[in-house]
């Protein structure tokens, strides 16, 4: 729909611009409180001009020295934890999306649609409301503070394995068939042809469940008690030690932008295919 | 290089009850090299037969072999045949040349001999200035090129096509008949295919397979099965505009038997001064060629004549009258053919 009208025009900037206002005013907000120093921040008015302390507050939380009276973790450390984790999360769900989809879609096997609805229902029981017992399997394994105890019960995927079978679904059947005329196998065929013909759509869902993968907040405030294995997203929680005692803000708010800058950089590299990946099918 | 042979082919889906038989025992023997085309009007069962053979679909009775071998039990790529299917189900990710190449890949052929192979096809096929391109990079006409290519460099015993043409414009689908049957001439490679069109099974076929209704109505020549179709419906479907067949016919004048069907072609019916008189309802110019749709008692006629015969009056009274020794018998009940001598 395409409308020339100068004043729908205008009135449509507006918005947008409103829109941009609201969302990065508290982004802005976290970068000019990251660069100035933690006195300068309490004062009211709080500054509203970038400061001249940059470099050193993203030293000290890259190095976990900044001072307060909360937890100090180094942010490396906390950031390696959380890449590592939102890769496991996200690699892990699209394997196994893949492979179950694959498996819902292209075999006949007893109760198949049973277990189609088993994987469909479980959108209905997300981490939050299956925590308690989750918790307690997580521990009597012994994964508590472990990779594992942070993503294995994360990795299992309803909402990906269906979009993979609609994919899939709309994979035409000849193309099957003449991968049987041409001797695939079904392990060679999903190799083959159907991961290549579903890149864009792995591309879109790896971009969601990255970002999925790094938010994850309740369910490692629960699982990590050690600091060695805190996601940064748990180490700004960490640093706040409640309590407005020597609160080093300065240094929480550079912590805060270091854990938005890897999300941010996968949307950006992943943009192209990630819009590919939701509006089009390559076929 | 194989024969085909269909010994009493069943089809069968669903079970029980709902029990729904779509090819009825068929039979037939295809040579070494032959050309066989299937035709039938939609729903008949023809790509299920093929499918058959091809081994996408199970045989629910009876056997068919592939040269000397039974091929009931084997696996698509195990039967040594190689197919062509009408959206051409070329993979779109792959290069053309991946594409021909991924049969022979999965094969284990080494790589200098793929190469040599797809070189040859694309050779024969004109598509080697594109070779490195996408499928979506190319027209229709160049798929279903790429797609036959695809067939030839397995060096098949048999080659199936699933209605190859259907998916192209006119022009082109004139082409790439001639281009098939150029291919068959030179590879000799046992073909059968699947169409709904007349003109192409006529132009194609050494011998074609008539099905209707998933039975096979007849399997001759061309020739034969338009000069002495085996049924009403054969002579029916084969033939544009289809040959008149008339329940209520002149049979006595004719030698007839008294309640069979009289068919006749209606470029076999002259237009005259007698002969059988008939009702003249619309005239027809297509160039070359005139068609006169009249009536004869109440059965509708179609009559055939060149540009240059004056056009009877419409509305008017013609006489029209059948070339000697071109009718055709059907009975009444089964719409077999009656050897009237």
């Amino acid at each position: 729909m395409i409308e020339r009208r100068p004043l729908l025009n205008v009135f449509s900037h507006v918005v947008l611009i409103l829109g941009v206002l609201v969302v990065a005013f508290p982004l802005y907000l976290t970068f000019v409180a990251s660069t100035q120093t933690s006195e300068a921040i309490v004062q009211t008015p709080m500054p509203m001009l970038p400061g001249s302390h940059l470099i050193e507050n993203y030293t000290a939380a890259w190095n976990g020295t900044g001072g307060g009276s909360g937890a100090k973790a180094p942010v490396g450390r906390m950031m390696m934890v959380s890449l590592i984790s939102a890769l496991i999360i996200s690699i892990g769900k699209i394997a196994i999306s893949l492979l179950s989809a694959f498996a819902i879609v292209y075999f006949r096997f007893p109760f198949r649609m049973f277990f189609f609805w088993a994987i469909f229902v479980t959108l209905m029981l997300p981490v939050e409301v299956r925590i308690g017992p989750t918790y307690k399997v997580v521990s009597d394994l012994g994964m508590l503070n472990s990779y594992a105890g942070l993503t294995v019960p994360l990795i299992a995927s309803a909402t990906a394995t269906f979009l993979f079978r609609q994919f899939f679904l709309t994979v035409p059947e000849e193309l099957v068939e003449a991968a049987r005329m041409d001797g695939a196998g079904p392990m060679r065929f999903f190799k083959d042809i159907l991961v290549p013909l579903s890149k864009t759509s792995i591309a879109a869902l790896f971009v969601i469940q990255f970002i999925y993968g790094w938010n994850q907040y309740l369910w490692p405030l629960l699982v990590t008690t050690n600091e060695d294995m805190y996601p940064v997203v748990i180490g700004i929680k960490r640093m706040i030690s409640g309590g407005d005692s020597d609160m080093q803000w300065n240094v929480v708010m550079a912590t805060a932008v270091l854990a938005m800058l890897p999300p941010a950089i996968v949307v950006m590299l992943m943009q192209k295919w990630f819009v590919k990946g939701l509006v089009d099918t390559e076929k | 290089m194989a024969s085909i042979t269909l010994r009493n082919v069943v089809k069968r889906y669903g079970a029980g009850k709902t029990v729904n038989k779509v090819i009825h025992d068929i039979s037939a023997n295809i040579t070494d090299g032959e050309f066989v085309v299937i035709v039938g009007p939609s729903g008949c069962g023809k790509s299920t037969l093929l499918r058959m053979v091809a081994g996408l679909e199970e045989i629910s009775e009876g056997e068919i072999s592939i040269g000397p071998r039974v091929v009931n039990n084997l696996e698509p790529a195990e039967r040594d045949i190689a197919m062509v299917f009408q959206n051409y189900a070329l993979y779109p990710h792959m290069s053309v040349f991946d594409n021909m190449a991924y049969g022979l890949k999965i094969a284990k052929v080494p790589m200098g001999e793929i190469k040599t192979r797809v070189d040859k096809a694309a050779k024969i096929l004109e598509i080697g200035s594109f070779l490195t391109r996408k499928p979506r990079e190319l027209s229709g006409g160049q798929r279903q090129r790429v797609a036959m290519g695809r067939a030839i460099v397995r060096q098949p015993q048999v080659f199936l096509f699933d209605e190859p043409l259907s998916n192209l414009d006119a022009k082109l689908r004139a082409q790439t008949r001639l281009e098939i049957q150029k291919l068959h001439r030179e590879l000799g490679i046992t073909s059968l295919f699947v169409t709904h069109d007349q003109v192409e099974a006529m132009t194609l076929a050494q011998r074609m397979i008539v099905m209707n209704a998933g039975r096979m109505e007849q399997f001759d020549t061309p020739e034969n099965v338009y000069n002495h179709p085996a049924s009403a419906f054969v002579a029916s479907f084969i033939g544009s505009p289809p040959m008149n067949l008339l329940k209520k016919g002149p049979n006595a004048a004719h030698g007839g038997p008294p309640d069979a069907i009289l068919g006749i072609r209606p470029e076999h019916l002259t237009l005259g001064t007698d002969g059988w008189p008939v009702q003249v309802e619309t005239v027809e110019l297509l160039g070359a060629e005139r068609l006169v749709h009249a009536r004869l008692g109440d059965e509708l006629l179609t009559i055939r004549t060149d540009e240059a015969t004056p056009a009877p009056p419409v509305a008017g009274i013609a006489h029209v009258l059948p070339h000697p020794g071109r009718l055709h018998w059907f009975d009444a009940s089964t719409g077999r053919r009656l050897d009237v001598t």
